[in-house]
């Protein structure tokens, strides 16, 4: 099942949500500002390591992020995004 | 794969429209069958020709259109959703009473069920915006 964040977490508490209810072998995927949520030492960091997690390249490098994301979170370009979708069981937004 | 999209944020709102611009373009090019992309609530905002931003700027509802007309996408826009926003095809304006039409190329309104329709027919469907 592949999981899509698309807010902040310091701005709404869809990650969190979407954390406390995925599956340990899901994969979340963060997008737009979710990204946010990959930044290491945040007070969400803990979170990141109740399933797979991911963050779009694009957008981590639109914010100016490369340099502080937390170990373990892979970043995937939109082809890997798709990948991501086609791959698993289903997908849910997090909206 | 049989993929449909829906759009629940206007153009420049936030980044949805770009985000799933982007996601369409990466799947047609993997060779995935995009059933529908259905934009809903200020979505529907995404379907109107009026705009007119920076030419330095991209142009949303444009390249939804010419993506459109590459790839024969089929661009849903939801009726209710559109009468409380304005946007306006021949059809809604005989039947509202209005003086003109507003709705891009390539884009059409219709309802819901078009939506539940590509979530049955799909394999996946994959959800943008607030």
């Amino acid at each position: 099942m592949l999981h899509i964040v698309n807010k902040s977490p310091f701005e709404k508490d869809s990650f969190t949500s979407c954390m406390h209810h995925a599956a340990a072998d899901s994969t979340v995927i963060l997008i737009e500002d979710g990204v946010y949520a990959a930044l290491k030492g945040s007070a969400v960091e803990g979170d990141l390591s109740k399933a797979k997690v991911v963050a779009l390249s694009s957008d981590v490098a639109a914010r100016g992020i490369e340099g502080n994301i937390a170990d373990g979170v892979d970043l995937v370009d939109y082809a890997g995004f798709v990948d991501l979708v086609t791959d698993g069981n289903g997908v849910q937004s997090w909206v | 794969m049989k993929i449909s999209v829906q759009i629940n944020e206007g153009p420049y709102q936030h980044q949805s429209s770009d985000s799933a611009y982007n996601f369409v373009k990466a799947a047609l090019d993997k060779g995935h069958d995009i059933v529908r992309v259905f934009f809903y609530h200020d979505g529907v905002n995404n379907g109107t020709r009026l705009a007119s931003p920076p030419q330095d700027d991209r142009n949303v509802q444009q390249r939804w259109s010419d993506l459109s007309k590459e790839h024969n996408l089929d661009l849903v826009i939801c009726v209710a959703a559109a009468q409380r926003r304005g946007i306006v095809d021949d059809g809604e304006a005989e039947r509202n009473g209005k003086d003109a039409t507003n709705i891009m190329d390539g884009f059409h309104i219709s309802g819901l069920g078009q939506l539940i329709e590509a979530a049955v027919e799909s394999d996946r469907l994959v959800v943008f915006g607030d």
